[in-house]
């Protein structure tokens, strides 16, 4: 059993209690003395040439603090990309400008064209309906395969055309997977949506911008995941302060899921006009804004082709993808479709020859970018939807085909550039066939029957790459970043601990999971541990939390630095207890000599490190306080296998999910509960995605489903109890706590299973459908059965 | 919002009076007004509420058999009052929106509005109820005109509607996943010398009457009378479902809500 509040105890979440008890202080519940606000006038076009904006009007209603245009902004820096992508001729992608307000043109519907400061929110929504506009309207550029065409009308008039890269990967392979292709003695191909998301966390975004005019010093307080990565980009690229000048906090943060990732307009503005009004400023998004201006997810149109040889091994995958990039190039939204996505096309399986080409397009929409998973989801569902496909044509059981085709030693070099450490692709299958209770599936479909429903069973793997590093070959990719993760650990002269983190928690329960670490390492009580994030003033320079990299890197980094002060306190121990340091045990939280009964407590060292009358002053400098930066050798690589079982209600096309089985290998686990949680979360976003969101744009480039009444969320209704298993661990073999990351798994690992149940059920009532888009809606899947 | 004042008059008769100022407009639960008003697509200069006239709200039975529903009152409270003499309709109210939306929501404000997707048009209509305002009485059948379209006129208030209750009835609602309105939604009611059947959410005319459907039944009142039939229409056709779905939906709630009852 592991010790309470050490590794392994499913300890319940200390953040909760203030969540729940309405104690959270989010950015929306700072308020700062004499601070105004601003309404952004934002464009109800989808493209068009700015010809006027008149602001003479407005200025003068009451409350009007100060009415900002593009104008503004002219000597301004641009809103930077974070990753810049090569393309197959070895090119650099196109790189638009990216205004804060709006400079002459405008690209999509919510692109922010004038901002009003005023005294109130009413004050300034009343000025900004007194702007006059002229906008002459241009052709919208919303379809990905008409914006590539020539003479599609340009998105930016500057660029060559609306194609921002055209990426071969691996370029080299091209030819041999071509062959491959040739040689087959099956190939199947599957055509396929993955579907443009809103990630709607549950707080919206703010931002207040605060100036301090005796010092010059620039606050920023925003919603955010990586509050360094702002400060950087928006200091250093858009609007030139140092960063000793400005600071950063994102403190309680409702939900992220990668939308809150980027550095936004919003949050330069809100900087740059505090500076400029000489007073506060504060912007909080409705949830109407957020449709239009939180950076969306997904969104690729691929055609995927895997060759079989007559034994049914795979012996090529070949794809090719259009993924969407809005009107400008959010943060790291080139990355998703190549580094994040075509990595991962080798998926579990052993197929030798890979061949990945993504075109990313500009289009007339809200930008899109990083949402849970990032990437994973797409490569994951378009290569689980063509096994599944292909088992079908060969008539084989589609687990079988799987099973055949398992990477089965590790460590695994893949055909794209990466290399799994660990992984048990036959455990996790193994784990599921026994929680999905598979020889039952009979037995309940015929329950199912007997009601006039129909019932199908679906699976998929999936392979997930956490905590993207290391940064030198990150830097050879395109990143303009570093992928590293950051910690001080300060001891307190008592005994207590405080960790500032470079990681930041939105949800993860980051200031639980945490210090169950220290506690096990020291041998304290994991109370004695307390986490400080989410501020630059008060932590080390990190990268914040995404792409499931907290406990992988910032754990690790939390792990150097705890090393780092248990070493030095053993020196401490060792003059305290007049014996040799390499005869020094900590354990339970006292060092002791080996061997002896003599022993000094915890506290006593600590004591001794800040109060050093008998210390080794000539040896060691007094003081307990470590910093460690850590940046991993390798990705890490969770995988596992899911199992989902649909009910159809075949009269309306409605689908319940009745079973969802998930067998993980996380590598080891901090706090089992914990990560059930974040796979509970991700299966919902998931299962979402699979059956219900749906983020539609008509061809002029209007928002449809531009609030909940027609984008539909998943509720607890949707979902069913989930089954989730973490016990299959291969531990990661080059970080210290051999854990892997377990954030985005379940919306990585989910949309397949559930579209291959829908497609079995179709199939149990005599309709075999190829593929069916997601969202797999009762609509679709009722005309699907009609064919 | 605007700025607008805010008239709270207790009686039917006061209300009448504020209705009469320029740009006035009444507000019941405000479901569906307070969010117009919030993303500023209404700019009216005076609200009158309609919450405080008690002679509004209530359910009770009239001398002739009718149950009889103020036009002020909530979705929660038919959902309780109703209940021992009219189920089927107190299982509409039930079932409108959420709880919130159930405590502030009115009978009156919802046949006033008459959303195309909204539920008690249907039970209105398929029950064959009385709209009655604070000038007239209106068949059901000559009140609703369309998409958002009644016989009401400006400054008309709603102020009672005056349901027949049939020997049986059911609502069948196959709701929209994201609004949770219905997407399709039947009301069957049979009555001693008939069937009637109200369909909303389907068409692009607003609530109807499926009379084809009504005529089967009206001769054999049981799922299969239905089976064959087609709606025909001006369907809606949107992101969540097309106008030959929805044609398909209303054949499907329609039968559903007949073996419900049969």
């Amino acid at each position: 059993m592991p010790k309470d509040g050490g590794i392994g105890a499913s300890t319940k979440r200390r953040e909760d209690v203030r969540f729940l008890t309405g104690n959270g202080r989010y950015t929306d519940d700072i308020n700062l003395r004499g601070q105004a606000y601003v309404f952004f006038l934002r464009s109800d076009v989808a493209h068009g040439k700015l010809t006027n904006v008149d602001t003479s009007a407005a200025e003068g209603m009451d409350g009007v603090v100060k009415i900002f245009t593009g104008k503004d902004f002219e000597g301004v820096g641009s809103i930077p990309c974070g990753w810049q992508v090569t393309d197959k001729h070895g090119q650099p992608m196109q790189e638009p400008g990216h205004p804060v307000l709006a400079q002459g043109k405008v690209r999509h519907v919510g692109e922010p064209i004038a901002a009003v400061v005023a005294e109130t929110l009413g004050q300034a929504r009343d000025a900004a309906e007194a702007i006059v506009l002229d906008i002459e309207e241009l052709p919208a550029v919303i379809n990905m395969k008409d914006a590539v065409k020539d003479g599609a009308t340009k998105v930016h008039d500057d660029l060559t055309s609306n194609l921002c890269y055209d990426w071969g990967f691996v370029e080299e392979n091209k030819d041999a997977v071509n062959k491959a292709f040739e040689e087959a003695a099956h190939v199947t191909t599957l055509e396929l949506v993955n579907n443009r998301l809103v990630a709607n966390p549950m707080e919206p975004r703010v931002a207040v911008g605060d100036y301090n005019r005796s010092d010059g010093e620039h606050t920023l307080y925003t919603t955010s995941q990586n509050p360094h990565v702002i400060r950087l980009l928006m200091g250093a690229f858009v609007l030139g302060i140092p960063e000793h000048k400005l600071r950063v906090v994102a403190p309680d943060v409702g939900g992220g899921f990668g939308t809150k990732i980027f550095h936004y307009q919003e949050e330069a503005f809100c900087t740059f006009a505090a500076k400029a009004c000489n007073r506060p400023v504060k912007w909080t998004s409705s949830r109407s804004e957020a449709f239009m201006s939180d950076a969306h997810g997904r969104d690729h149109v691929t055609k995927i082709e895997l060759a079989l040889d007559a034994e049914n091994n795979f012996k090529a995958i070949r794809t090719d993808t259009y993924a969407n990039m809005g009107a400008y190039l959010s943060t790291f939204a080139p990355s998703v479709p190549t580094w994040l996505h075509g990595i991962l096309m080798a998926g579990n399986y052993k197929t030798p020859l890979i061949y990945v080409n993504v075109k990313a397009v500009f289009t007339n929409t809200v930008p899109v970018d990083a949402y849970r998973g990032a990437g994973r989801p797409e490569a994951t569902y378009q290569l689980e939807r063509l096994v599944d496909k292909a088992a079908h044509e060969l008539g084989v059981d589609p687990i079988k085909l799987r099973r055949q085709n398992f990477i089965t030693e590790f460590p695994y070099a893949t055909p794209v550039a990466v290399e799994y450490d660990t992984g048990d692709y036959v455990a996790t299958m193994d784990k599921l066939e026994e929680m999905s209770d598979l020889a039952g599936f009979a037995a309940r479909r015929k329950e199912s029957e007997a009601k006039g429903k129909l019932r199908g069973f679906g699976v998929n793997c999936y392979i997930e790459a956490c905590g993207i590093a290391p940064s030198n070959l990150v830097g050879q990719l395109g990143a303009r970043a570093g992928l590293y993760e950051s910690a001080t650990v300060r001891v307190n002269a008592t005994g207590g601990l405080v960790v500032m983190t470079g990681s930041h928690s939105h949800g993860q329960g980051h200031e639980t999971a945490f210090p169950q670490v220290i506690a096990e390492m020291i041998g304290i009580d994991a109370s004695m541990v307390e986490i400080v994030h989410g501020d630059t003033a008060r932590t080390p320079m990190g990268m914040g939390t995404y792409g499931s990299r907290s406990i992988a890197v910032g754990g690790s980094a939390m792990v150097r630095a705890t090393e780092k002060i248990i070493a030095k306190a053993k020196k401490i121990a060792s003059h305290l207890l007049e014996a040799s340091e390499s005869d020094i045990e900590l354990k339970d939280g006292a060092f002791s000599v080996a061997g002896t009964d003599k022993s000094v407590a915890w506290g006593d060292v600590t004591l001794a490190a800040y109060v050093p009358h008998n210390y080794p002053l000539e040896d060691i400098e007094p003081g307990l306080e470590e910093t460690a930066f850590y940046d991993p050798s390798n990705f890490t690589y969770p995988s596992g296998a899911y199992a989902c079982e649909v009910e159809l209600d075949p009269e309306t096309g409605q689908v319940t999910i009745e079973r969802f089985s998930a067998a993980d290998d996380f590598g080891n686990i901090i706090n089992p509960m914990i990560v059930s949680g974040q796979v509970h979360g991700g299966l919902a976003q998931g299962i979402g995605q699979a059956l219900m969101e749906n983020c539609t744009y008509d061809s002029d480039g209007q928002l449809l489903s531009a609030s909940y009444m027609d984008y539909a969320m998943p509720r607890a209704s949707d979902v069913p109890f989930y089954d989730v298993d973490h016990s299959c661990q291969t531990p990661c073999t080059h970080n210290p706590l051999g854990v892997k990351g377990c954030g985005e798994a379940g919306a990585i690992g989910s949309p397949p299973a559930v579209v291959n149940a829908v497609l079995d059920a179709m199939r149990s009532g005599g309709k075999d459908v190829a593929h069916i888009d997601m969202p797999v809606t009762p609509s679709r899947v009722w005309a699907a059965m009609q064919g | 919002m605007y700025n607008f004042d805010v008239e709270r008059p207790t009686s039917i008769a006061d209300a009448v009076q504020a209705m009469s100022k320029e740009e006035a407009q009444p507000i019941s639960g405000g479901q569906t007004l307070i969010p117009t008003l919030k993303a500023r697509l209404a700019a009216p200069s005076v609200l009158v509420s309609l919450t405080g006239i008690e002679e509004m709200k209530g359910v009770c039975m009239s001398d002739d058999g009718r149950l009889c529903i103020g036009g002020g009152t909530t979705h929660s409270a038919v959902a309780a009052e109703a209940a021992a003499h009219y189920p089927g309709l107190a299982s509409v109210a039930a079932r409108i929106g959420d709880p919130a939306v159930r405590n502030r929501g009115t009978i009156g404000g919802s046949l006033a509005n008459n959303d195309p997707s909204a539920c008690y048009p249907a039970a209105a209509l398929g029950s064959g109820a009385t709209i009655v305002t604070n000038s007239r009485e209106i068949a059901a059948d000559d009140y609703f005109l369309g998409m958002f379209t009644t016989a009401l006129e400006e400054g008309e208030i709603v102020t009672e509607v005056k349901f027949p209750i049939p020997q049986a009835s059911h609502y069948e609602k196959f709701i929209q996943p994201a609004s949770r309105f219905p997407l399709v939604a039947v009301f069957v009611a049979k009555f001693s010398d008939g069937v009637r059947v109200a369909v909303t959410g389907a068409s692009n005319d607003g609530v109807f009457r499926w009379t084809e459907a009504e005529e089967a039944l009206s001769a054999n009142f049981s799922a299969d009378a239905v089976a064959g039939l087609k709606a025909e229409g001006d369907m809606i056709s949107d992101l969540h479902g097309t106008a030959e779905y929805r044609a398909h939906l209303v054949g499907v709630m329609t039968k559903r809500a007949v073996a419900a009852i049969a």
